[in-house]
């Protein structure tokens, strides 16, 4: 009996670490002056996700006049098996997005971007580690979160950027983000969430210059279940790389505002 | 988020004045810890991170009856918080949001209650340093400049989102405007942030953040202009230094050219206090560079989002819609 128990308990031991092995070799990145994994650096994500975090072929974009500068780039899936499992009326709520998406997409407004959404939008983002605090940067918008790394407090009002809470578990930065308010989305395919959005996010050094980068994402009023994304981002290693100053707003006007335009007087 | 407008009390902004001046008049009676050294981040660097409030009594400019008086005695600092708490606010005090106006934010309404605000002690009788203590006048290329821009748009002011300012617009708020100048006391928090090579100055207002180089690195290429301008800066003994330049022409800084070169200086004389220091030059719109000086106070934080180009929609097309129904109404009229 007792060495049955044993060589079962073994059995799921080596069940557990099954999966840890089949991804990517460990990596032990440098370390900050506080000894913490050091993800320093402006990055960014190399993909097309924000047109559509599911597998999507390329297709004609919605300014003919642009032609092909403004056609939509196909790309590979980073949602897990590829689904995304909205509840039914969501379902039918995200194909309406879609079908108006210049309309209704918050990107397209210059509106803040949420998480994680602004981690993959076709913009860098620098990540500042202090002790107490790791400021995520984003070009896009100018947006910006701070992250909580001591203990984890609450959010003092919903926001369009979310509140951030976290911590490391060996080489990877896991922050929790919860208070995002709905107006955001994950794409320009209309994805799209409520503010019970939870999104638990996972940077982990995988060589000097690439992160993985997972969120989990959770959210019962439109989703029948949690779901992953995952991806690399890439350090941008350029000389003097830096941020520039991206304030959309003045993009959007037109199109927000510019049927309210003086007409020239006949 | 837009803050909305409403009529507040006689009383409660009398509750106000009193209680701003008590907070600050504390504040002074205490004594700097002589001992204090500025702590040091784990790379060794001055640690400069927190969170700070610029609320302020002390207006930019000298009142001119004042003539080259820098700083006040302890006895004429009494005296004139004295005067303020009997609800006399003379011109040597800056009462920003607080001061009597016919129409003013409701500030307790939406918890930017002003008497939570702190204020870092400040004997100077103007922001502004120098036996002058003003503004340089504007040179008369720059006043030319500036009154031809204000012209064009005259009698065009609501004819599209172009001609409004870049406050409403959300494009450029006062309070996130560099170099900081005090203004209202309710989102006017700062938070530092060091990482390793580069500090994080973040500000409540419009969530603008310049994330600054700290490595010795040159200015980017002149043919990027930007609002808020490109930062670089550098540590001289326990003060950051800031230096910026590649503004637009249309940033103007109280009427400055795009030529505007502005050098911030950060440090921490004690542990309560942010000292904030800063010179612009722009010789095409002064004859000399001018210099400021402003202690912020440590706050509690938390600095919140303040997201105004995402609530703004209804406000501008309200402003813009309500321009073209006076025109149609205007048009009618005429017949």
């Amino acid at each position: 009996m007792y060495s049955l128990r044993k060589i079962s308990l073994v059995g799921v031991l080596f069940l557990a670490a099954m999966p840890a092995w089949s991804q990517t070799p460990a990596y032990r990145a440098p370390r900050t002056a506080d000894g913490k994994p050091n993800l320093n650096g402006i990055w960014q994500a190399n993909n097309s996700a924000d047109w559509n975090l599911q597998g999507h072929a390329a297709a004609q974009g919605p300014v003919y006049a642009l032609g092909a500068v403004f056609s939509i780039p196909p790309g590979l899936s980073v949602v897990e098996g590829d689904e995304i499992p909205y509840l039914p009326a969501a379902a039918a709520k995200q194909k309406e997005n879609r079908a108006n998406w210049v309309k209704l997409d918050p990107e397209v407004k210059c509106y803040l971007p949420g998480v994680p959404r602004a981690t993959y939008l076709p913009y860098p983002f620098q990540i500042v580690q202090s002790r107490e605090n790791i400021m995520m940067v984003y070009e896009y918008a100018g947006a910006v979160r701070t992250i909580n790394m001591g203990a984890p407090t609450k959010a003092p009002a919903d926001s369009w950027m979310g509140w951030s809470n976290g911590h490391w578990e060996g080489e990877t930065l896991v922050v929790d983000v919860t208070s995002q308010n709905e107006d955001t989305w994950f794409d320009r395919a209309g994805n799209f969430h409520s503010e019970a959005l939870h999104v638990v996010e996972r940077y982990t050094p995988r060589s000097a210059d690439i992160l993985n980068y997972e969120a989990t994402i959770e959210d019962p009023k439109v989703f029948s279940r949690p779901w992953k994304i995952s991806m690399p981002l890439y350090r941008r290693v350029e000389k003097d790389a830096r941020l520039l100053e991206y304030k959309c707003v003045e993009f959007s006007e037109e199109l927000l505002y510019g049927s309210l335009r003086k007409k020239a007087s006949k | 988020m837009t803050a909305r407008r409403s009529l507040a009390s006689i009383t409660a902004l009398g509750a106000t004045i009193a209680a701003l001046v008590l907070v600050q008049v504390a504040v002074w009676g205490q004594t700097p810890a002589k001992s204090w050294t500025v702590p040091r981040t784990p790379d060794g660097k001055p640690d400069l991170q927190g969170v700070y409030a610029n609320a302020t009594l002390t207006p930019l400019e000298r009142p001119k009856g004042l003539g080259a008086k820098e700083f006040y005695t302890d006895q004429e600092f009494a005296a004139l918080m004295k005067r303020i708490q009997q609800g006399i606010v003379p011109e040597e005090a800056d009462l920003g949001n607080a001061a009597p106006q016919d129409v003013r934010y409701d500030l307790s309404l939406y918890g930017f209650d002003v008497t939570k605000s702190t204020l870092a002690p400040n004997k100077r009788t103007s922001l502004i340093v120098g036996p002058e203590g003003r503004v340089p006048p504007m040179l008369p290329e720059a006043r030319k400049r500036n009154a031809e821009r204000a012209a064009k748009n005259k009698g065009h002011e609501f004819d599209s989102y172009e001609n409004r300012p870049l406050q409403e617009r959300c494009i450029l708020m006062a309070q996130e405007r560099i170099p900081m100048l005090p203004g209202a006391a309710d989102n006017n928090l700062l938070q530092i942030v060091e990482g390793p090579g580069y500090v994080v100055l973040l500000h409540e207002m419009d969530h603008s953040t310049r994330v600054i180089p700290t490595d010795g690195r040159p200015h980017i290429s002149q043919n990027i202009r930007e609002y808020q301008g490109d930062s670089v800066g550098h540590w001289e003994g326990n003060t950051l230094v800031v230096d910026t330049t590649n503004f637009t022409d249309l940033t103007a800084f109280r009427g400055s050219g795009e030529k505007l070169h502005l050098v911030e200086r950060f440090s921490r004389p004690d542990e309560k206090t942010l000292l904030y220091q800063f010179t612009v030059e722009d010789p095409a719109t002064w004859d000399k560079p001018w210099s400021a000086e402003i202690p912020m106070a440590k706050a509690k934080g938390p600095v919140y989002e303040w997201a105004c180009h995402e609530g703004n929609l209804d406000e501008f097309v309200t402003i813009l819609r309500g321009a073209r129904v006076e025109e149609e109404a205007a048009k009618k009229a005429a017949k």
